[in-house]
């Protein structure tokens, strides 16, 4: 179910501020990609254009084309709100529902939707996600208290708890882990891991040691200044960005010379 | 304290800076507070001063020698947060003195008119020895404030979703914004005039009915529900509508199921205040919704009377004054009928508080 995404020629604008130049890549299925780079060069951008989201600001928009599963993101057809059924997102915080319990949010992808379930198929979902978010333990007793009653660590895997529960085919990730300690990062790394077998994962970081753990490709964007686009500089596998990239500005970053 | 410091290594022993400085004892405020009402009670005594001047004598009294004190004994910076300070409460002080006085007269005139009787009946009467109440107007009040909201609370609340949420800072959006801004200004005599011309255009010259008043109090309300429920819409995170949007649920739906939730608490509590701000109106309601002694349950047809305009005429016109002495039958009849006007207000107040509370998003364990 896991789907690949070709990127092909992709521009994208914020009104007339080109913020990404001519991105061209080939996201492997069933695998995790890291989209790494300083801050400001477009990642975030890129990472929300692939599943329409950058569409919630205004004036933004993209010429190009991106196809997921032989079907074109941004042909004129296709509902955005399809898109990102099929294209889920972890957010840098997290955000669950304030309004709702914990069950409530792993739910409200479905709920929202209005899909009609019992509640023994409810439960089997709510269930299925919080185990597949490393949460279930944690939290089994107290499905009915409120999400936001859990630490940051645990509400970032409730938010992915309640992103797989729509069982979506790629899942992009935006900096999962910038405000969390480094145990939960750790066990959100292990749910990434386990995560891959089943989805196509596009993950944001500035972590290099990050980037380096848990993707099997890499891909490093670069902006030349300010008020200039970001661009793709080099996407390789990830032991070879770390240790014989091609591009010199590659290394340069990645060795802690910038620019 | 037994501890010394010690001189760090290999440099010359520095001078150790003492951190303590005089301070007022904490009964300061106090001491000068009964100082100071002493005093101007007694240049009142001997004056012969009025209450009013020799409390404001004693606030005066208390904001110059507070902040002298602190002056010889501690240092400017104290002296001038002393001064700050006693202004601020001798402000808080004022502000109070006309809202306790009123709840004070109002209470201790209008408490003692209350009971079932006056309650229950109303002041349509075929023989002068059988009781009166305010019944009609309770009701009416009641009624025409509960077309006032169901007209209002839609309307406004659909505006503001439109401006926060579909308006996206566009001229449309802006001018609606200026436009609400112009009518929160808008005299409610000026919207009772508006109701009247739109009912008898309608109608025809002699009609009357409470729903025109309840229309003009819907004027009233609805720039006040647009403002409270857009900060409210405004203060949900942009976060939760992007995690929203990414589990595929279409706009509508993450505004109704989402958006509107997380900022119901303060959207009943807007919309509960507004109610409150509305329910003592007077000029449009006596223009259009006119007056009665009867029991009107029909918003839709003939007069009815509310407790602001039973308050006014029956101060306005308070009858005869018994053969025995006393004040009229009408002011006592207005000094309850306000009593159960401000009983009202209170409890709607306080309702938009539990439910402002009960709504509010959960954090808890």
């Amino acid at each position: 179910m896991a789907k690949s995404i070709d990127v092909s020629d992709l521009d994208i604008y914020y009104g007339d501020f080109l913020a990404v130049e001519s991105v061209n890549m080939t996201i492997p299925a069933r695998s995790v990609t890291a989209l790494i780079g300083p801050s400001g060069c477009g990642k975030s951008t890129f990472l929300r254009s692939l599943n329409r989201m950058h569409e919630a600001i205004p004036g933004a928009r993209v010429d190009g084309k991106i196809i997921v599963d032989g079907q074109s993101l941004y042909d004129p057809g296709v509902d955005p709100v399809e898109v990102r059924r099929m294209v889920g997102m972890v957010f840098q915080r997290p955000n669950p529902f304030p309004t709702m319990s914990i069950y409530e949010n792993v739910l409200a992808g479905l709920r929202l939707n209005n899909k009609k379930l019992k509640k023994s198929a409810a439960d089997q979902v709510v269930e299925k996600s919080l185990k597949g978010a490393n949460l279930w333990n944690e939290v089994k007793d107290r499905l009915g208290k409120p999400g936001m009653g859990l630490s940051g660590g645990q509400q970032q895997r409730l938010c992915i708890a309640r992103a797989i529960a729509v069982e979506p085919q790629v899942l992009l990730m935006d900096e999962p882990c910038s405000a969390l300690d480094p145990i939960s990062t750790s066990a959100i790394e292990d749910l990434i891991h386990e995560l891959k077998s089943e989805y196509t994962i596009v993950i944001v970081t500035h972590n290099m040691q990050q980037a380096a753990r848990v993707s099997e490709d890499t891909a490093f964007f670069n902006i030349a200044g300010t008020g200039k686009p970001g661009k793709l500089i080099e996407m390789n596998p990830t032991k070879k960005i770390f240790s014989v990239p091609d591009e010199p500005a590659t290394e340069a970053y990645i060795s802690g010379r910038f620019g | 304290m037994s501890t010394t410091t010690q001189a760090p290594r290999g440099s010359a022993p520095t001078r150790v800076q003492s951190l303590q400085r005089p301070r007022l004892p904490r009964w300061a405020p106090l001491l000068v507070a009964l100082g100071a009402v002493a005093g101007a009670a007694l240049l009142g005594l001997l004056l012969g001063w009025g209450l009013l001047s020799t409390g404001f004598v004693a606030l005066l009294l208390f904001v110059v020698l507070m902040p002298v004190w602190s002056l010889v004994v501690e240092n400017r910076r104290a002296a001038v947060d002393r001064l700050m300070t006693s202004l601020v409460w001798s402000a808080f002080l004022i502000a109070l003195v006309p809202l306790l006085s009123l709840i004070w007269t109002v209470v201790s005139k209008g408490a003692p008119q209350i009971n079932a009787t006056f309650l229950t009946f109303s002041q349509f009467r075929t023989d002068l020895s059988q009781p009166v109440g305010i019944y009609h107007a309770l009701i009416g009040t009641l009624l025409i404030t509960l077309g006032a909201t169901v007209i209002a609370v839609p309307i406004g609340i659909f505006t503001a979703i439109y401006i926060v949420e579909y308006g996206q800072k566009g001229r449309l959006a802006r001018s609606i914004t200026f436009l609400v801004d112009v009518m929160t200004g808008i005299p409610s005599i000026v919207a009772g005039l508006f109701a009247f011309a739109l009912w008898i255009l309608l109608f025809g010259p002699s009609a009357r009915a409470g729903l025109g008043g309840s229309i003009a109090l819907a004027i009233l309300m609805i720039p006040i529900v647009v403002r409270s429920t857009e900060e409210m819409l405004r203060l949900v995170p942009d976060d939760l509508r992007e995690a929203s949007y990414a589990l595929g649920v279409p706009k509508w739906r993450t505004i109704a199921k989402v958006v509107l939730p997380t900022a119901l608490g303060g959207i009943v509590t807007g919309v509960t205040l507004a109610i409150a701000r509305v329910v003592g109106e007077t000029a449009p309601l006596l223009l259009i919704a006119g007056l009665t002694t009867r029991t009107n349950f029909n918003l839709f047809d003939g007069r009815m009377t509310t407790l602001p305009v039973l308050i006014f005429t029956q101060n306005a016109n308070p009858g005869i004054p018994p053969p025995s002495g006393g004040e009229p039958p009408g002011i006592g009849i207005a000094w309850g009928g306000a009593f159960v006007l401000i009983v009202i207000v209170m409890l709607l107040n306080l309702v938009a508080r539990v439910v402002g509370k009960y709504f509010a998003p959960k954090t808890g364990h």
